[in-house]
């Protein structure tokens, strides 16, 4: 059912690659500083409120982060954004013009939102650089597929991205064999490899050691400013390290946004946090 | 540095590879014409004509399962339906067979014999250009790859896969089945096209021309076999297998997965297609059994038994089940279906990776043993 909407809903034409390089609804422009603008957005599947008048507005550069109880709406809110799911009412625009509830995943992920799954989801088949091949910017049409071939600029650019996730001992391997926070890893430098204006990062830091968690933020700091960064994520100490503000979500709205300390100290998100 | 795209060609096999596939050719287009035409029939070297409509037969099959498992093995797609394309092609050529029997039909019209029979007093307007060899062999590529487009681009449009989509595949052919069953279709009812006389004017039934479709076949299926491997090889055989593991990543990256299904799957019809109008003058006969939910079945099992995901299995495959099934139907015929069964439910359950899958194995055993 939800498929369907989905399908539906899309504008003429949209499903073709024929879009990709001249957007539906304009260039992306930063120029009065927001990236991500959600106007009263509503979801729902069969009568439940997954989303429901969220607002939310992410500035260029910012990184933010997202915290709520399960349910609360966090993946919802990804899905929206990368096209995966139409939204009953509310606007979604990334800059001033493109209006996302009207391009398909591809064609988002071609305006410069990059999305990485609660669940690693790497290609386990392919090696490690042929994974970060396979997700660099480039015109990804068919055509262009069957006569790809490699620059020398494009290898310096997979070595590079492979240098920032440590990955460069591992560029040969299949990705399956990768331990769970490679993959995590893996996934986050194919995002990079897009060159996205905005990442959505939903639980990166899951099954990471501490130390990977440590240098996972490092990271995410690092990127911070170049790019717009949305953080969904449970582990506090992790959230804290990236500093910037949180917001909190809760059936599906926002409950709360501030620093981390504030949040925390909001009456309504403990009792969120520790039942009623 | 760009590579040119013909050295790309050529480097998509190694040199034992392309070593191989030279003296496969060697083999058809020089050994089996010297054996069946030098060497006396009585002579245990001889090659019979009917070894060479079975290895021809065989080769055709072969070339459907590369097609097969293009689309299934690396794009993760399982078709029941791909016996439609081949019986297209086979179709498609066969009109051509048909007007080249002229006046020597049983009615001694220049309409064949069915349309005799329907009483039709002129060829329907479908028939046009049949008895033209370029439009014929255009009809070939053209029809498989029309019905695959416009069956595709609305199937994968609306994101049917996997048992889905076999399902409806399986329907699809069983539907054109019931259609070219009926005379006033217009392709000979349930006795289809047989009786073909001459190509280009030569009598079909020569040893010459025997021999000739015979090598045409063995190098279009080399040729496949090297484009296969070409296409596997690029990044568009590396989007594609990415699409059989994770399709909405590959979507996420900016891949729209509609456009790259599409382009296998026509590929992968138009190869069924050739591989039928091979077929056809070989053997002699084509009819809507083809198109039976049964024979593309079977297509998938060669494939299965051989090894997906492989370019050599499917070939070992078809060779090895139709090889078993020739010998199966002269010597126990009742038993070939519960064979074909068990043959698949044991490939299914023991070697997933089939034949090639087996044969890695044991040579893997062979080296942990040697070190």
């Amino acid at each position: 059912m939800i498929l369907e909407n989905t399908l539906d809903d899309r504008p003429e034409g949209s499903d073709g690659s024929d879009q990709m390089g001249h957007f539906v609804t304009g260039e992306l422009d930063l120029s009065h500083g927001v990236a991500l603008y959600l106007e009263d957005i509503t979801v729902s599947f069969d009568g439940f409120k997954a989303l429901n008048n969220l607002n939310l507005e992410i500035n260029a550069g910012e990184l933010r982060c997202i915290i709520g109880p399960n349910g609360a709406g966090k993946t919802t809110m990804m899905d929206v954004i990368t096209g995966k799911t139409r939204p009953d009412s509310g606007k979604a625009f990334f800059g001033q013009t493109i209006d996302l509830t009207r391009l398909t995943e591809p064609e988002i992920a071609h305006v410069g939102i990059g999305r990485k799954f609660q669940k690693p989801t790497i290609f386990e088949q392919h090696t490690v650089f042929e994974n970060l091949e396979l997700a660099m910017k480039t015109d990804k049409r068919v055509w262009k597929s069957l006569m790809a071939w490699l620059t020398g600029d494009e290898r310096d650019r997979i070595a590079e991205t492979l240098k920032m996730i440590r990955l460069n001992g591992e560029a040969d391997r299949p990705a399956g064999l990768l331990s769970h926070g490679q993959k995590q890893w893996l996934e986050i430098g194919m995002l990079l490899m897009q060159e996205p204006k905005l990442l959505l990062l939903d639980e990166p830091v899951a099954g990471m050691t501490d130390d990977e968690t440590m240098r996972t933020a490092e990271l995410f700091v690092s990127l911070a400013g170049k790019h717009s960064l949305v953080v969904v994520e449970h582990d506090m100490a992790f959230v804290e390290k990236l500093g910037g503000l949180v917001t909190v979500l809760h059936e599906g709205s926002v409950l709360a946004e501030g620093d981390l300390a504030t949040v925390q100290n909001d009456q309504r998100v403990i009792e969120v946090y520790l039942g009623r | 540095m760009r590579k040119p795209l013909t050295v790309r060609i050529l480097s998509a096999l190694d040199s034992k590879q392309w070593l191989a596939l030279g003296i496969f050719l060697a083999l058809a287009l020089i050994a089996v014409p010297v054996l069946h035409l030098m060497v006396p029939e009585e002579s245990a070297f001889h090659v019979s004509t009917y070894m060479i409509t079975l290895i021809g037969k065989i080769m055709c099959y072969a070339l459907v399962a590369v097609a097969m498992d293009l689309i299934w093995g690396y794009g993760g797609i399982l078709s029941l339906g791909h016996g439609l394309f081949f019986a297209l092609g086979g179709y498609a050529f066969g009109m051509y067979l048909m007007r080249q029997i002229g006046r020597d039909g049983s009615y001694q019209s220049d309409l064949p014999d069915f349309m005799v029979f329907l009483d039709w007093k002129e060829l329907p307007w479908f028939w046009i250009g049949s008895d033209h060899i370029g439009w014929s062999l255009f009809l070939v590529v053209a029809v498989p790859a029309f019905v695959a487009f416009v069956f595709g681009y609305f199937a994968f449009r609306s994101r049917i896969k996997g048992v889905y989509f076999s399902i409806i595949t399986q329907a699809l052919t069983y539907a054109a089945m019931l259609l070219f069953f009926r005379n006033e279709t217009g392709f000979g009812g349930n006795n289809g096209f047989t009786d073909f006389k001459r190509i280009l004017g030569f009598p079909i039934t020569s040893s010459e021309m025997r021999l000739v479709l015979f090598g045409l076949t063995a190098v279009m299926l080399a040729a496949t076999l090297v484009f296969s491997a070409w296409l596997v090889k690029s990044k568009f055989g590396r989007v594609l297998t990415a699409i059989r593991d994770a399709e909405s990543r590959v979507m996420f990256i900016g891949y729209n997965p509609l456009w790259y299904k599409l382009t296998i799957w026509v590929i992968s019809a138009v190869l069924c297609g050739i591989a039928g109008a091979l077929y056809v003058p070989l053997v002699g006969i084509i009819n809507p059994s083809e198109m039976s939910p049964a024979n593309s079945i079977e297509i998938a099992i060669w494939v299965a038994v051989g090894g997906r995901g492989t370019l050599i299995g499917p070939i070992i495959g078809a060779f090895v089940v139709n090889l078993a099934k020739s010998w199966f139907t002269v010597s126990f015929p009742e038993y070939w279906l519960f064979f074909l069964g068990l043959l698949f439910i044991v490939v299914t359950l023991m070697l997933p990776q089939g034949l090639v899958g087996l044969w890695k194995k044991l040579m893997a055993r062979k080296e942990g043993a040697a070190a």
